[in-house]
């Protein structure tokens, strides 16, 4: 194993984290609040997490990719505690019998984005500078790993209770994605979960390279404008090439769940620019897709990110309300989702949109954004 | 019916005599520190009216006491926190998310016990009776007198958190018991929170209605007393020891359902010009929008029903910059009568503008004269952008809407508005929030998950156990109405789960009112 250099992640990194890692939910994945409370008591024990670059990685060391699976509301009540992520990844290694180097989380959009913070502090080993989506996704199967073709097993799932269940093969991501799910809900609808283990070479080929530092550039350029009285959203599209869509007034939200997701739609009224005009937003869990005066003008994999006007703060489709001043902003995919294959599991076809993929970022896009 | 309504301000003491719909009688009175001279006062003055004398039905009491108390760390008690639902979310202990000041303060013991529910109604583990036990001796050989029980899902099934207390009264009889299933909402460190804070004031509760209730009866006055809640509805004094954090807020919501009264309308905006804000509101049949999200109490999260209000630095006793014209945030407050130009003083005020251009006739007008006519206009040109900017930024529809000003302030509200219908004043405008104590309405509500039912089926369900709710709460069940209905359905769980949350309100019943004396 060779001695890659190591960075010790601050608290003042992980408050950022948690801002930055609500805004690449894009809507989803529920809020990073819990997590960033274990993650206070954890430092404040002296527990330290140290972020190491995927490019560090030896091809052969073994990685940890973990994740909190279960309904955002369920999780409102049993409160996440960082020990039940920690004991799902040993659970790979005591079924594969090895020890992981680093471990990294699947997403790093949403609560998701201190899952692998929580459990590396207790296991002592770093966090990998990565994960599989760059943002958040409802499913596992809409991952880098699974666009590159990669083992979908073992899956571990833990339940403090006591209950530990192992997912040790399935033919498909999609299977995982069924599989786990189940498993699950039986364990009252929360489960920490460690995905298929990943190599170093699979984490280079095939990781989203350098989200975590993004999630905590993000989370720190908001923070840091929302103490200094200036514009936030500004500063965050100026520092990551974002492109404003749209400012304005929550004034329609419909909401409904259909095979465990919830699906619905917001319309934002126009205000200052805007005024006049009217952007609707589709939403699976995530926003998907932005339409204005009928035509689809962002969608996924790019990200939609909904924030509050004001404070550059991250709206959730669980909390939209009626009456918030919203800015939509879109940011750019990372390309493994904007290849053709990774398009078949992350495209707007995948949640059920009869669309072209067309980014915001492209020249051909429309010029009404 | 004959009711008065005190609303317990931090400048004012306001009461007003309602017989039926209409004010007989109003006064305005300072308040002072110990709360209840203030209150005697405002009551000798208003049965010092021949028109106010006879007998009265009720009398409902709006004060920000209690808030006040977490806010300023005064008059608290410790308490020991018990939180069920080993082993899930034993990492994040009650008091995990407190201000440290606070939490050392109050936090007398914490204890974790197994037990809690899933979603589905399952236990997570079977309720660990015996460990309660001990932890009821502890108690007892502590000396702590208040406790806080919460319990995993308990808004599902608060069967967890009502054997706790069983063993509690068993054990120590004299403690008394916050259930968190009581005040809500799902969300565990909230409604915990919420349980925690509600513990920690059951002395000064207990002191404070005792207080109210003296008043009232050296006032001669022969009624009984309720205490408005957040969301513009009443309970009766014996709910108000029993759960003190109802009150919090309530004093801007009583001020736009006073409006509402007075206007007779049910669906319109509302603002509230006071001294030093003024406070922006929408009713919503009658009632307040409420805030949908998490609320900071003394810097404690809570998921308290509150009004979604916005409040902005602008009111009779706000500065205008003599150069820019700008008018607020910064206001002279209570010394308004000294500072403000008209009143003798030097400072040149909201409320010296407004008299300099005949909206207002107090003090000396003369005084204003020297004050530039351009200055006058744009600083009545700022009060105004201020008002429409926030009036519009607290609408969820882009027609215009009518708007109620009410509040001492209300003459900076001028007669048109950008995106405003019509400007409604009414009389008795200043004693608005005094209004909507005596007006107040007996509410019920419920936030539940259902499973496997039709939505139609669901919120049938939720509005049969919020109905009940304020039946026990003293409503007239005739008199019911639907305030809210919100579904909510969850992500990844089975069964078509949707969460319902509903409110319902009716008119207190005479008769309950009258068994409350008794």
């Amino acid at each position: 194993m060779s001695a890659a250099p190591l960075t010790e992640i601050t608290l003042e990194d992980i408050e950022s984290l948690a801002v930055g890692a609500w805004i690449l939910g894009t809507g989803g994945g529920g809020s990073p609040y819990l997590g960033l409370l274990n993650l206070r008591q954890l430092y404040a024990q002296g527990h330290r997490v140290q972020l190491m670059s995927p490019l560090d990685l030896d091809d052969d060391d073994h990685v940890a990719v973990v994740s909190n699976m279960g309904a955002p509301l369920v999780g409102q009540e049993r409160l996440a505690d960082s020990r039940n992520i920690a004991r799902a990844v040993e659970m790979q290694q005591e079924f594969g019998g090895f020890k992981f180097r680093a471990v990294m989380s699947v997403e790093i959009g949403g609560g998701n984005g201190t899952q692998a913070l929580m459990a590396a502090a207790h296991l002592g080993i770093p966090v990998v500078d990565a994960d599989c989506m760059g943002r958040a996704f409802p499913e596992a199967q809409m991952t880098s790993v699974a666009i590159g073709g990669l083992q979908p097993y073992p899956c571990t799932l833990y339940d403090p209770r006591g209950i530990e269940a192992i997912v040790t093969k399935v033919p498909s991501w999609k299977w995982m994605e069924r599989a786990s799910r189940k498993i699950c809900v039986e364990m009252g609808s929360i489960a920490s979960t460690c995905k298929a283990p990943r190599t170093g070479r699979e984490v280079k080929d095939w990781g989203i390279h350098f989200t975590t530092t993004a999630a905590i550039r993000i989370g720190g350029l908001v923070r840091e404008a929302n103490r200094l009285h200036t514009d936030p959203i500004a500063a965050l599209l100026a520092s990551e090439g974002g492109k404003r869509l749209f400012t304005g007034k929550v004034v329609d939200v419909a909401r409904r769940t259909t095979e465990g997701f919830l699906r619905g739609s917001i319309a934002v009224e126009g205000i200052d620019a805007d005024r006049g005009s009217r952007l609707d937003l589709s939403f699976q869990n995530e926003w998907i897709v932005a339409w204005r005066e009928g035509e689809a003008v962002a969608m996924c994999p790019d990200l939609i990110c909904v924030l509050e006007t004001l404070s550059g703060h991250a709206v959730g489709t669980e909390t939209v309300r009626y009456g918030q001043r919203v800015t939509v902003v879109a940011l750019k995919a990372p390309a493994v989702l904007t290849s053709p294959r990774g398009l078949e599991f992350v495209g707007p076809r995948a949640f059920g949109y009869d669309l072209d993929f067309l980014s915001v970022f492209d020249e051909r896009a429309g010029a009404g954004v | 019916m004959r009711r008065i309504g005190i609303d317990v301000g931090g400048t004012n003491t306001d009461a007003v005599l309602l017989d039926g719909d209409r004010v007989i009688f109003a006064v305005k009175r300072p308040t002072t520190l110990d709360v209840t001279s203030g209150i005697l006062d405002a009551l000798k003055a208003l049965r010092a009216d021949p028109a106010a004398r006879g007998p009265v039905d009720s009398v409902v009491i709006g004060t920000t006491h209690f808030i006040n108390a977490v806010v300023q760390r005064r008059h608290l008690m410790k308490v020991a926190a018990i939180r069920i639902g080993m082993p899930v979310s034993a990492s994040l202990p009650p008091f995990c998310d407190w201000p440290k000041d606070l939490a050392e303060r109050v936090h007398g013991e914490t204890f974790m016990l197994e037990g809690g529910h899933d979603y589905d109604g399952r236990p997570i583990m079977p309720f660990d009776t015996a460990g309660m036990r001990t932890a009821a001796r502890r108690i007892r050989d502590l000396g702590l007198r208040s406790v806080a029980v919460s319990s995993i899902f308990s808004p599902l099934d608060p069967g967890c958190e009502v054997a706790a207390r069983d063993i509690l009264q068993e054990i120590c009889p004299d403690v008394a018991v916050t259930m968190s299933h009581d005040l809500g909402r799902i969300g565990l460190l909230e409604r915990e929170n919420a349980a925690l804070l509600n513990a920690m004031l059951h002395d000064l509760a207990v002191e404070t209605v005792a207080a109210f209730r003296k008043a009232i009866a050296e006032s001669g006055i022969d009624a009984p007393l309720f205490l408005t809640q957040n969301d513009g509805t009443v309970m009766q004094a014996e709910t108000a020891i029993a759960f003190p954090v109802m009150s919090f807020a309530s004093g801007a919501t009583n001020s736009m359902r006073g409006a509402a009264h007075l206007s007779g309308r049910e669906d319109a905006m509302v603002v509230d010009v006071g001294g030093t804000t003024s406070d922006i509101g929408q009713l919503r049949h009658g009632f307040p929008r409420e805030a949908n999200a998490v609320v900071e109490v003394g810097g404690v999260r809570t998921l308290f029903r509150m009004p979604d209000l916005l409040s902005i630095g602008l009111g009779g006793g706000s500065h205008v910059d003599a150069v820019s014209a700008k008018v607020g945030p910064l206001s002279v407050g209570y010394r308004l009568t000294e500072d403000a130009m008209v009143f003798g003083g030097t400072q040149l005020t909201a409320t010296d503008i407004a008299v300099a251009a005949g909206l207002l006739d107090i003090g000396d007008r003369s005084r204003t004269t020297s004050i530039p006519k351009d200055l006058i206009a744009a600083a009545l040109a700022d009060a105004r952008r201020l008002l429409e900017e926030n009036i519009d930024r607290m609408k969820t529809e882009a027609a215009d809407a009518p708007l109620i000003a009410v509040g001492g302030g209300a003459f900076l509200v001028p007669e048109q508005l950008a995106g405003v219908s019509e400007t409604i004043r009414v009389p008795f405008g200043d004693c608005a929030n005094a209004v909507g104590a005596a007006i107040a309405r007996v509410s019920g509500e419920a936030d539940q998950v259902f499973r496997d039912l039709s939505r139609d089926d669901a919120i049938a369900a939720a509005l049969q156990i919020a109905e009940r709710k304020a039946v026990t709460a003293g409503a007239d069940p005739a008199s019911l109405k639907t305030i809210e209905v919100e579904d909510m359905p969850i992500a990844y769980l089975p069964g078509n789960s949707l969460r319902v949350r509903v409110r319902v309100a009716g008119a207190l019943d005479r008769t309950v009112a009258k068994r409350e004396v008794a």
